[in-house]
């Protein structure tokens, strides 16, 4: 009787441990593999056959579709430089340089992945329609309200996910850090 | 109390495990994946366009919105695949999925150096039975080994400002994606 006792409290235990890594895992993604550069974090791998299996369970589990490596690859960022959550009622700055490639394109989702409503349909921007300074540089305005210059509609999302990819670009595996791919900085510069 | 400590270590233990093997499982079992609900809208071996993503209609997260995409999900076992897609303007790409969304090969207009891009995509068993002679005219000709017998290829055209759209979404409509002829010694066995 106690044998049977201990076994179901072995068993209910086990799989609440192990399916629970599991669900957090493929949700939140294991930083298997993992670039981060300031804020953006990028799976350089998934792109290829060497996906590893946290990103490929999390790859089945979301539906999504990961940019193959001949392609690009796609720089993921939840918090600021200074690591405060991205808030769609605070205004954001994403400014600077950006690495080599032929093209890139900002995009801002909701935390699901999906685009956010706005009366401009104006989910991102790519590369050729921002405008810039004289210098080359550009910066980015992402607000709930419009903004001068480029504006990024956040539709008052509390909590956002900017996804900058690029096409066409060395960057890669190989990358290790800041020098071989400037990323822009983001910056949270004023809230309501 | 020594009892409750090994009911623990074996609970950890053997949750160790059951993580092990569903993580391994998940892409297997998982219904909602990518292929799963594109299978839903597209047929097997022609040119799917999909529609731009938008705000909660979207297929899939994560999508590129700058980008005209259009799908062909592919099953071999009727012989190899003949893909063509024409290059738009800005940049154009074709990358290759398995039934299980592992991205195992992608190309970019420029390394394919044409205004079009030709590929044939085989079975490793399909390209192993192709002809000593047809190979050394494969260098001139591009061809993938696909690892699984059935998978995706995704094709996209990007629109750099959003009046460009039509554009891409014009010049992605006209690629094919067609069993080739068994007659052709190409899918020779």
């Amino acid at each position: 009787m106690r044998l049977i006792f201990v076994s179901i409290i072995v068993l209910l235990l086990a799989s609440t441990i192990g399916l629970g890594t599991t669900w957090i895992t493929s949700t939140r993604g294991a930083s298997v593999g993992s670039l981060t550069i300031g804020a953006w974090t990028a799976r350089p791998r998934t792109g290829s056959a060497e996906i590893d299996p946290y990103s490929r369970a999390s790859v089945a589990r979301s539906g999504e579709l990961p940019i193959g490596t001949g392609d690009g690859i796609a720089f993921t960022a939840a918090t600021d430089d200074k690591g405060r959550t991205l808030d769609g009622r605070c205004d954001v700055v994403v400014s600077g340089t950006t690495p080599p490639a032929r093209f890139w394109t900002l995009t801002l989702y909701d935390t699901q992945g999906q685009l956010v409503a706005n009366s401009m349909q104006r989910y991102g921007f790519t590369s050729e329609e921002i405008v810039r300074g004289s210098d080359g540089n550009f910066d980015i305005r992402i607000a709930a309200r419009a903004r001068s210059g480029n504006w990024l509609p956040t539709g008052g999302l509390d909590k956002y996910l900017l996804v900058m990819r690029l096409y066409d670009t060395p960057v890669g595996v190989a990358t290790r850090g800041q020098r071989d791919a400037p990323m822009p900085s983001i910056a949270t510069t004023g809230c309501p | 109390m020594i009892r409750w400590l090994f009911t623990i270590l074996g609970g950890i233990v053997l949750g160790g495990l059951v993580h092990l093997v569903s993580v391994l499982a998940l892409p297997r079992v998982a219904s909602k994946d990518a292929y799963s609900r594109l299978a839903q809208i597209s047929r097997v071996n022609d040119v799917t366009m999909l529609p731009l993503a938008e705000p909660r209609n979207a297929l899939m997260p994560f999508q590129d919105p700058a980008f005209a995409t259009a799908i062909c999900r592919y099953d071999l076992t009727g012989g190899s695949i003949k893909l063509t897609v024409p290059v738009n303007q800005a940049y154009t790409s074709v990358s290759f999925y398995t039934r299980n969304e592992v991205p195992y090969y992608a190309i970019n207009d420029r390394s394919a150096g044409r205004r079009v891009i030709e590929l044939d995509l085989m079975t490793t068993e399909q390209h192993a039975a192709l002809p000593e002679e047809e190979d050394v005219t494969a260098a001139d000709r591009l061809i993938i080994d696909s690892p699984t017998p059935t998978g995706l290829i995704v094709m996209k055209a990007l629109a750099p400002e959003p009046a460009t759209m039509v554009q891409a979404q014009t010049s992605l409509a006209s690629a094919t994606c067609k069993v080739q002829d068994p007659s052709l010694p190409t899918s020779k066995r």
